[in-house]
């Protein structure tokens, strides 16, 4: 049974992985680029990490890949955070297709105040 | 089965390489490679699990302290601040 739960966790892995690595090469901008390095990190990254660890029998795997995959859902939303208000302040432009930015709208009602 | 989700994974990480020497902006080339170190940590965690090594697993942990603490120096550097260290 928990080998089937983490076969499945590695399958749901695989595909999320290949699935950001396309949207990566795809997607026409930073800002939609980090959406497609959300789905690396937390679709296939902690689904990768979590099977791997319950697919072996001993406790010192799983628990440590509870804690590398604690230590992920910490930091990837602060990483992704920076590295989209660093490219927003260096003046990186959104995509053309793109219709909304409320960081330029609230600066832009700031600087008029 | 473990061996051919690393091979998927190296895949993926093929995508994120080319995408960090195409990237129009810096700000690409560092989601690029974030994504890619994260697909080394859960490759480091499969290949402990199948080489039965426990110690791939603390590799990946302090591979991931690291990286996170990169990305967040290359951001704050790109952003023309001051780094803070």
């Amino acid at each position: 049974m928990i080998n089937i739960i983490s076969y499945l966790l590695l399958i749901i892995g695989s595909f999320c992985a290949l699935t950001g690595s396309l949207g990566l090469l795809r997607l026409p901008d930073v800002y939609n680029r980090l959406h497609a390095s959300t789905v690396i990190v937390v679709g296939g990254t902690v689904s990768l990490i979590l099977g791997a660890g319950l697919l072996n029998g001993a406790d010192s795997y799983l628990v440590k890949s509870l804690i590398i995959v604690f230590f992920i859902f910490i930091t990837v939303p602060a990483a992704s955070h920076a590295i989209s208000r660093a490219a927003h302040l260096r003046g990186v432009k959104l995509s053309n297709e793109s219709v909304v930015d409320k960081l330029e709208e609230r600066e832009r009602t700031l600087s008029e105040l | 089965m473990l061996l051919l989700v690393i091979l998927v994974i190296f895949i993926a990480a093929a995508g994120c390489i080319i995408r960090a020497i195409l990237g129009p902006t810096s700000s690409d080339r560092v989601v690029a490679v974030d994504s890619l170190s994260s697909l080394m940590i859960a490759a480091l965690v499969i290949l402990g699990v199948h080489y039965e090594a426990v110690i791939f697993l603390d590799v990946a942990l302090i591979y991931a302290l690291l990286a996170f603490i990169g990305t967040l120096a290359i951001s704050k550097y790109l952003e023309g601040k001051d780094v803070g260290m």
